[in-house]
């Protein structure tokens, strides 16, 4: 069953009813007992990095989350700051990441962004899968567009992480997986068919 | 390459789907969730939900209401009305909105979005601003359903707020509003030019060439409307409607700068 991590930031219901159109059972998870079948993760996210890092770490459930991804290899995928937690640190605060994935978090250079509009990231972006295509974006390698909405970008410490891109003032990687975990930066919850696309898949892997 | 955001805003009054004209006489429209329903079929870019009698009653933002259109909404959700403080605003994001928007709080209590921005992040902090041509010349920001003045000038308060740690600026022309006879190009450029945030503009548009003529002007830039995509033809026959896919790349590519 895929597991929705509900500590209190992003949106679950989202995801929730993405999953009922597909019918694909899923339950939303807010402590240790309510991970037990999971075998499948989401965790979502909104909002800036230190709070959701402290909300995560208060919730009760990252001692679970770290036995079922790191130890079980439970597929899991951050979206959004949910990706951005995954890495080791970021820009936009002091509280240390998950440290899943080699990664930092950086801000967006905006001396690079040659538009009126600076940050945030805001809107509908192409998304370019990398080759070999990761499984994640099975039927997306043609046309792919998903709604952003961030300051900060995941910098991938290890290149064959990185699985798509996008660009903003030149490529970012928008999408990344290492091993069972995998993170996108867009919201794939609020992106039409092409979410429900990648969310589908996600649930195939 | 990132696109500019086509929005339909939904105003909303007594749990109903409500249309003004210069922020006045209400015109029930409908059903807003009915509304969200058809803006998920139609793949909108983007919504904005205004509660339009929330702040002016003063009373709390309707939660059970938002969580029921968060729920529904297969496209970001901007929601706005009501919002005083950091809690109404982390309670609103807890029931799956994507931004927040404030208006009369943030020209009242300009710290509110600094505090706010510091928990959930600039990207979700939307401050809107309703303003009004002044009877000898340049625009004052008005509030409470464009009944109270505030004396403030929009290009500074949206400068302000860029530097409170706002993430959006929506300019809502209260003399464009519901006329439908195009946006206020003087003013929106005005704005455009003193802030590096995405900017929103809302009051005007009367059909998709409006848009596009803004598309053309700003290159990125969210182009939200009311009328135009709950009203059809020239009798203003309620019908819910907005480009399809096909219809919004063209007119995108039409309108892009080089």
């Amino acid at each position: 069953m895929i597991a929705i991590i509900d500590y209190g930031m992003g949106n679950i219901r989202a995801f929730a009813n993405v999953y009922k159109k597909l019918d694909i059972p899923i339950t939303i998870a807010r402590n240790e007992a309510d991970l037990a079948d999971a075998t499948k993760i989401i965790l979502p996210g909104v909002g800036a990095f230190d709070h959701a890092m402290g909300k995560l770490n208060q919730s009760g459930m990252r001692p679970k989350l770290e036995e079922l991804v790191i130890e079980k290899k439970t597929p899991v995928i951050g979206i959004c700051v949910g990706m951005q937690m995954l890495a080791k640190s970021s820009d936009e605060g002091q509280l240390p990441g998950l440290g899943w994935i080699d990664a930092t978090v950086k801000k967006f250079d905006i001396t690079k962004i040659h538009s009126t509009t600076r940050l945030p990231h805001m809107g509908w972006n192409d998304v370019t899968p990398l080759q070999p295509l990761n499984h994640l974006f099975d039927g997306l390698e043609k046309e792919a567009k998903f709604y952003f909405l961030h300051s900060y970008y995941f910098a991938c410490n290890q290149p064959a992480d990185d699985i798509a891109e996008a660009d903003y003032g030149g490529p970012f990687s928008c999408a990344v997986n290492h091993q069972n975990i995998f993170g996108v930066q867009f919201h794939p919850e609020k992106s039409h068919q092409y979410g429900v696309k990648l969310l589908e898949n996600f649930s195939k892997l | 390459m990132l696109r500019p955001r086509i929005i339909p805003c939904l105003l909303v009054k007594n749990k109903g789907l409500v249309k003004t004209v210069n922020f006045d006489h209400p015109k029930y429209v409908g059903d807003p969730i009915n509304a969200v329903r058809i803006f998920n079929e139609k793949q909108t870019d983007e919504l904005m939900v205004l509660e339009i009698d929330a702040s002016a009653e003063k009373r709390e933002p309707d939660y059970k209401m938002i969580e029921h259109w968060a729920s529904e909404c297969r496209m970001p959700l901007s929601y706005g009305g009501g919002i005083k403080n950091i809690d109404q605003a982390l309670r609103i994001f807890s029931l799956g909105v994507e931004k927040v928007a404030l208006s009369s709080a943030a020209i009242e209590n300009p710290k509110l979005i600094s505090e706010i921005a510091t928990q959930v992040g600039s990207q979700s902090v939307v401050v809107v601003l309703d303003v009004k041509k002044k009877l000898f010349g340049g625009y004052e920001v008005h509030t409470y359903n464009g009944k109270k003045h505030t004396g403030k000038n929009p290009v500074d308060l949206a400068k302000q707020f860029e530097d409170l740690g706002a993430g959006e600026i929506v300019i809502n022309s209260i003399d464009h509003d519901g006329v439908m006879k195009g946006y206020d190009l003087a003013l929106i450029e005005k704005v455009r030019k003193a802030i590096t945030l995405p900017l929103t503009v809302l009051g005007g548009a009367g059909s998709l060439k409006d848009i596009g003529e803004l598309i053309k002007k700003f290159g990125v830039i969210g182009a939200a409307a009311g009328s135009l995509f709950v009203f059809k033809g020239v009798y203003k026959a309620v019908l819910i409607n907005y480009p399809n896919p096909e219809e919004k790349d063209i007119l995108i590519r039409n309108n892009q700068q080089a």
